[in-house]
Order: structure tokens, then C-alpha cells, then sequence
């Protein structure tokens, strides 16, 4: 444990000085700003609380946001250690490799908890100054708190595993962009196509449901979704979401991160140094 | 008992084979060197014994522990050739890191870098380091734990000749007190003069494996004796002598042992001719070649 923690703290000092930390709150901050300060608008229409309402918004930015800052914080992990050769001598130390990632992990989670916390704060306090009712709204923005670290627990995860399998920080960046347009973006889009095509049919009802809880990202948006009254409002999957349990995606979105770690640690131990 | 024990030790990379039945130990308090070419097999050999890469056959043991165990790892030190750090963290706390790494208070990093003379720049990041200062960040990391055997890779390279000094007198204070040193190196002069026994590697084979001195004796080679003749003489000088003239007043004579004081009698003879005379014994790098190409080649 000491271990783990010891390179956790120097992790965290790393992500410190690299503006890392300084960057995941700008951006989470930034766009909590725009979304609080727009997302008010259909309040009126259909009688939710206006919180609630910011939560839905909020809950599509951080399926987009949450796994990209954590990618970027990721990539770099284990690829930079070998390009800067620092990874040979601390493979001689009495540590093991799960203990390495557990402590990058640690570190990385820690400064995304902290811009989640940040910029989903900024949003709530900028809507409950403006209407005291909005208060209701905050068990569903605590929900999507704690569920926005572990989404992006489980990206820090895929980072780490693409990281290790790319050994160069070039092509680890580039990997790790071309997972998140095709977990995050062109993933839904093929479903929605095969979704049309098959027109109700046997696909639509039973390996879609399937399909979308595979999928970390759509998991994360069913549950948050699936679990708020402003559903409707918000997506175009809502419809798709009434027909999953809350807790099959709940359940998904608790073990991507587990799955992830082990991933990472997996494609960890295959580098020789 | 002895620290380090290899025997057999046999490495192949698709079809090259680095090491080829290369055998030695290291005892406690000796300080080993090991030397080769470039390619030679030496970064291979360490790495195998730190257990960072898997041996093709043969075996090696740390006191009796496999490498790469938590054991061995506990009980062995390293330092990289060109040793490298995070460029954003300072010494202090990247020697912080390693020593909770082996279970240590992050306090004794100041003490360790006080040691190879860093604490004037513990609190500045290593990206502002030269090549010189992160040598020894890296020698003040390897001296963590009293560690049974050090394993250090051309540990003196980029290091100026006065902390090169100061680093071998942390060596022997270190060999003193029974750590068992393994080291690699280019600079054969300071070798001779810093370690107790010597191993040559050559296209991963061992070649020699013995003190100095008995490496010259086994070798045998010939002795030069240097003669200055004086102004115009050296022809003469030469032909009396049946010696080869280097150029307007050298001229160059090859003897062995045995032969020493006779030819040195022969150039007494000549004095009037003769300016100066110097008997060179064989160098250690005419040794190194001379180990490193015997057999195989």
C-alpha cells in the first residue's frame, strides 16, 4: 500500500506541474459554465426543477468529456516511461507492476474527482442561486457526480492498457483518440443506423439493450438517464433507455472500471524493458 | 557463500544469442568489473540478473533468490547506463519516491543527496540537471536499503574526473561494508585501479575472469622499452640494439619478462648515445584486446 501510494503522490505532482490538473478543471468548469447558463431554458415546458434539468444537459457533456480527459491524462503513462527510459529501474524495485498502475490510477482519479467536482459544483450553485426549488435536483446531480469518476475510472483504465500496448506516446495519443470517436461517437451512430434499418425487429429488441451496455459511455447515460425525470428532454437514446433495468446499467458502469485495471495491468506486464 | 552466482548463463534473441554459457560469481565486498565492446553481451548480463528480462538458459542467484523475485529485487541495487528521470520532479522528491519504493521514510532523501554532493539542488525539478547530476541522482537511488549487490552500468560516464573520485570512494565504502559491486565500464584506466577482479565478455562469451595481476602474467605480453637517443643517434641507436625507430629519436624495443634486465643492460652499454629510456608494461587496454580476441576470432 505504501507503494501504491508513494507513486501516487509523485503521479499527482507530475500531473501538477504538466497543467494537468489546471486543465481537466478548466475544461469540466468551462463547459458546466456554458451548459448551466443555457440549459435553463426549457424549465417552464415541462415542470421539472431546474436542476434536474442542467443534470440531463450535463449528463451529455460528461459522456463526451469525461473519457477524452481521461485519455489525455492516461496515454502518456506508460508509453512516456519508456520513452524516457525511466521504466527499467523501477522495474527493479520491489514493486509490482498492478502496484505501479494502482498508484498512477489513484493520482489520475483523483484529479478528475476534482474537475468533475468543480465544474459540476459551479453548474449547481450557478442554478440553485437563481431558483432556491432547484435544491430537489441534487440527489440526481450527486448521482451523476459518482458516476462521472467511475466512467472516467474505467477510460484512465483503456488509456493505460492502449499506452502500454503502443510503448510510443505518439501512437498511444493516437490510439487513444481513435477509441474515444469510435466508443463515444461512431458507436451510437452505428446503432442508431442498424437501429433504422432493422425497423422494430428482433435486433432492435434484443441485441441493442445488449449492445448499448457493453458500451461503458451509453451504460453511463442510460443509468443517469434512466434514473432522472428530465429524461425525455435529453436524449434521443431516452426512448431506448425505458426498456433497460437501472441496475443492469448500473451494474455496467461499476465493472468497466475493474475490467479496465485489469486490462491495463495485463498489457502492463507484457513490456520488457 | 557467495552474493552473485551465474552459471551457464545462455541468452538468445531470435536467432542472436547474446550470451553463450557465460559462468562467475561475486562475493561479498568484491568489487567486479566488467568489461567488453559495445554489444558484447554486458547490458544483457545485468539485465538478466536484475530480472528484467528472462534468461534462455542457465541460472542465476542473489543469495540464493531467483532474479526478479521480490527477494532478489529487495537485495539488489541499479543503476542504468544513461539513467534517466522525470523531468518534473525534483531530486528530493523523486529520491522521496524510491526510497518508498523499498519501504522507506521519504526523510533520508536529503542525507542520500547530501552523500554524492546533490543537496545544493534537492529542491530544483531534474529537467534543469546536467547529465552529470542525474548520474548521480541515480548513484544516490542505488544506495538506498544498504543494498547486497550493486549492479551499475557504465556508472561513470558523463562524470567529471573529480566526481568520478568521490564516486568510487562511495564504492569502496560500500564494498566495505560487504556490497558486492558489479560494474561496467569503458574507462579502463579507472578499472584498474577501483576494482579486485576483472570479467571480459566477447560476443557474449567470457573471456577472462581473474585479478589483474594474474591476467598479465597468464597473458604474457611483451614489455616496451622506450629508448630517447640523442640528436642523430637513433639510426645507430636502432641498429645496435635491433630495435625499430618511431621517429627522429625514439626508438621502440619489444621484450618479454624474463628478458627485462638484459635488455635494460644492452642500453646501459650505449649511454653515451642514449638520453633516457622508460620501460612500459603492458597497458590494460593491450590486455583487454589481447583477452578479447583470443579464442573465437
Amino acid at each position: 500500500m505504501t507503494r501504491i501510494l508513494a507513486a501516487a503522490a509523485a503521479e499527482t505532482r507530475i500531473a501538477l506541474r504538466n497543467r494537468w490538473v489546471a486543465i481537466a478543471v478548466a475544461m469540466m468548469a468551462l463547459f458546466s459554465m456554458v451548459l448551466s447558463a443555457t440549459g435553463s431554458a426549457p424549465t417552464g415546458i415541462l415542470g421539472a426543477d431546474r436542476l434536474s434539468v442542467t443534470v440531463a444537459s450535463l449528463t451529455s457533456l460528461a459522456v463526451y468529456l469525461v473519457p477524452l480527459v481521461a485519455l489525455l491524462m492516461a496515454f502518456d503513462a506508460v508509453a512516456g516511461e519508456v520513452e524516457r527510459g525511466t521504466l527499467p529501474l523501477v522495474l527493479t524495485y520491489p514493486v509490482s507492476r498492478a502496484e505501479l498502475i494502482l498508484g498512477k490510477f489513484l493520482a489520475h482519479l483523483g484529479v478528475l474527482a476534482l474537475a468533475v467536482a468543480v465544474g459540476y459544483g459551479i453548474a449547481a450553485a450557478a442554478v440553485i442561486w437563481t431558483d432556491p426549488r432547484a435544491q430537489a435536483g441534487l440527489p440526481a446531480l450527486w448521482r451523476l457526480g459518482w458516476t462521472s469518476v467511475l466512467l472516467g475510472a474505467t477510460f484512465l483504465g483503456i488509456g493505460y492498457a492502449l499506452s502500454a500496448l503502443a510503448r510510443r506516446p505518439g501512437a498511444a495519443a493516437g490510439l487513444a483518440i481513435g477509441l474515444w470517436l469510435v466508443l463515444i461517437v461512431l458507436y451510437n451512430l452505428g446503432l442508431l443506423a442498424a437501429v433504422v434499418t432493422d425497423g422494430g425487429g428482433r435486433f432492435t429488441t434484443q441485441v441493442f439493450p445488449w449492445l448499448l451496455l457493453a458500451n461503458p459511455a451509453d451504460a453511463f447515460r442510460l443509468y443517469n438517464l434512466a434514473a432522472s425525470d428530465a429524461t425525455a428532454a435529453a436524449a434521443g437514446l431516452g426512448g431506448a433507455a425505458s426498456t433497460i433495468p437501472a441496475p443492469l446499467a448500473l451494474a455496467s458502469v461499476a465493472l468497466w472500471p475493474l475490467f479496465s485495471l485489469v486490462l491495463a495491468t495485463l498489457a502492463f506486464r507484457r513490456i520488457t524493458p | 557463500m557467495t552474493t552473485l552466482t551465474i552459471s551457464h548463463l545462455t541468452k538468445r534473441f531470435e536467432g542472436v544469442t547474446a550470451l553463450d554459457d557465460v559462468g562467475f560469481d561475486v562475493a561479498p565486498g568484491e568489487r567486479v568489473a566488467l568489461l567488453g565492446h559495445n554489444g558484447a553481451g554486458k547490458s544483457t548480463l545485468m539485465k538478466i540478473v536484475l530480472g528484467l528480462i528472462p534468461a534462455s538458459s542457465g541460472s542465476v542467484a542473489l543469495m540464493g533468490a531467483a532474479p526478479g523475485s521480490r527477494a532478489a529485487r529487495s537485495l539488489a541495487a541499479y543503476l542504468p547506463e544513461n539513467v534517466a528521470f522525470h523531468p518534473a520532479l525534483t531530486g528530493l522528491e523523486q529520491l522521496g519516491f524510491y526510497l518508498r519504493m523499498r519501504g522507506e521514510p521519504a526523510r533520508g532523501a536529503m542525507p542520500l543527496l547530501e552523500k554524492v554532493g546533490l543537496g545544493h539542488a534537492a529542491r530544483r525539478r531534474i529537467g534543469t540537471y546536467s547529465k552529470g547530476m542525474r548520474q548521480r541522482v541515480g548513484l544516490a537511488q542505488a544506495l538506498i536499503g544498504r543494498p547486497r549487490l550493486m549492479v551499475l552500468d557504465e556508472p561513470t560516464s558523463g562524470l567529471d574526473p573529480v566526481s568520478r573520485r568521490d564516486f568510487y570512494a562511495i564504492l569502496d565504502e560500500l564494498a566495505g561494508e560487504g556490497a558486492a559491486i558489479l560494474l561496467s565500464s569503458h574507462a579502463l584506466t579507472e578499472v584498474e585501479a577501483r576494482t579486485d577482479r576483472i570479467v571480459i565478455l566477447s560476443q557474449g562469451r567470457l573471456r577472462a575472469n581473474d585479478t589483474l595481476a594474474n591476467l598479465r602474467r597468464k597473458a604474457a605480453l611483451p614489455i616496451r622499452l622506450q629508448v630517447t637517443a640523442r640528436p642523430d643517434t637513433a639510426d645507430s641507436v636502432a641498429g645496435q640494439l635491433s630495435g625499430a625507430r618511431r621517429n627522429g629519436v625514439t626508438v621502440d624495443l619489444m621484450c618479454r619478462h624474463d628478458e627485462k634486465l638484459a635488455r635494460l643492460g644492452q642500453i646501459a652499454g650505449l649511454q653515451p648515445l642514449i638520453e633516457d629510456v622508460e620501460v612500459l608494461p603492458p597497458s590494460l587496454e593491450d590486455l583487454y584486446s589481447h583477452y578479447s580476441r583470443s579464442e573465437g576470432q
